[in-house]
């Protein structure tokens, strides 16, 4: 279990099969966006009370999961780091800040679009509502850390301090519409009931929020690899890649890529 | 995994533990003020102050919302099957705001224990469907918001 642990935390083996992945998670991230996005727009019914705004539901419930998985993922990275010093597990909690922080963002705006016809409001200070803007300010202070700390290492160490530190925000989020009183509703699905959502609504949402994960999927896959090619733009395999011809097979950020560090 | 990992390991899980710990006694300590509203059985026995903005949750009662012909006024209870409260606005109304229907109001509790509200939210519950399950569902008798009267 370990040669396989070390064989994926290095770099240019990450760099290598994540490129022979990344066309088949992009062409899977279209077809369910837009399976997903037929299904809630045309194929769902209207809600007997809330008639056609509930539809907003197959954008802002995708987005919010995502961002708690996201930040966990991150704050998984951070622990990583801090323990392996593993340099991947750096550029990943590099490369899912920015993400998290803007679907938290979407989650957020989404939310008071739907809470405007709904509860008359856009915005109320809840549990549910504070704590995921909480989330996205532990984003920023991620963010914001790993650019003020000039040394890759020490800006990912710092960075995955605070990520461990706000994952106790993650239970908040997902239970705080349970231990107190809030605007917003409990939640539909649990998993030991039965979603108290007919299928053909809830089979769109699931159909979406697959698609935000391959989606997540393919904008990290791209980070990550560009940002392999920065941090080790001196070692040999990345230096052989910049000067051999591209090959067909290559996707447009490689070019990229290399032709800025080629100039 | 050798043993500085192994000890680095340990650090981490163990500050995490900790200061999910103290986050839990905060929010334990802080819980009140967490909450966004009082239940009408809190305000019943005399939890929320009196002439001070507060916000009040519950259910409008069926039948009990009257509605005055020429102003926007109008008076309903507001109630959680325990205790109710009589809550009066007199300014625009959510779309969802209708009898059997969950809602936030904010407001001050006057001396005769009465909810002056300024501002009317409506909250939706976890339940969706389509209108013709909820049709079908009033004519079996069991109404979509009684058969799931959870605020």
């Amino acid at each position: 279990m370990w040669t396989w642990f070390h064989k994926l935390s290095s770099p240019k083996w990450f760099y290598q099969i994540s490129g022979r992945w990344l066309p088949w998670i992009a062409c899977a991230a279209v077809l369910f966006l837009t399976a997903g996005l037929i299904m809630a727009l045309a194929y769902a019914p209207a809600d007997y009370q809330q008639g056609n705004s509930f539809r907003i539901m197959y954008i802002h419930v995708p987005s919010a999961i995502l961002a708690q998985s996201c930040y966990m993922m991150m704050a998984v990275a951070g622990g990583i780091v801090l323990i392996w010093r593993i340099k991947l597990a750096e550029m990943a909690l590099k490369c899912i800040a920015p993400f998290g922080a803007s679907i938290t963002f979407l989650a957020l705006v989404t939310g008071g679009i739907w809470g405007y016809p709904t509860w008359g409001t856009w915005w109320v200070w809840d549990a549910r509502g504070t704590s995921m803007l909480i989330l996205l300010f532990l984003y920023f202070g991620v963010i914001a850390l790993q650019s003020a700390i000039s040394t890759a290492s020490g800006a990912a160490r710092a960075g995955s301090l605070l990520a461990l530190v706000g994952l106790v925000n993650i239970p908040i989020i997902k239970y705080s519409v349970e231990w107190w009183n809030t605007l917003h509703q409990p939640a539909t699905f649990k998993l030991t009931e039965k979603p108290s959502m007919p299928v053909e609504m809830w089979s769109p949402l699931l159909v979406m929020v697959i698609a935000f994960y391959l989606v997540f999927g393919v904008v990290l896959i791209l980070r990550l690899r560009n940002e392999i090619l920065e941090r080790e733009h001196k070692t040999n395999w990345v230096r052989k890649l910049i000067e051999t011809p591209i090959e067909s097979s290559t996707t447009s950020v490689e070019k990229t890529s290399a032709t800025k560090r080629g100039a | 995994m050798n043993a500085v990992h192994k000890k680095r390991l340990i650090i981490v899980i163990v500050g995490v533990a900790v200061f999910s710990a103290a986050a839990a006694l905060v929010l334990y300590a802080l819980n009140e003020n967490i909450n966004l509203f009082y239940s009408p059985t809190q305000v019943a026995e005399g939890e929320a102050p009196v002439n001070k903005r507060i916000r009040v949750g519950g259910m409008v009662a069926e039948g009990s919302v009257e509605r005055e012909p020429d102003s926007l006024k109008i008076q309903f209870t507001v109630t959680d099957y325990e205790n109710s409260l009589i809550v009066h606005y007199d300014r625009v109304l959510p779309d969802l705001f209708r009898e059997g229907q969950g809602i936030v109001a904010t407001g001050k509790l006057d001396d005769k224990g009465r909810f002056q509200a300024s501002e009317v939210l409506a909250k939706h519950d976890e339940n969706y469907m389509p209108p013709e399950v909820s049709d079908m569902l009033k004519k079996q008798g069991a109404n979509a918001s009684e058969a799931a009267p959870k605020l």
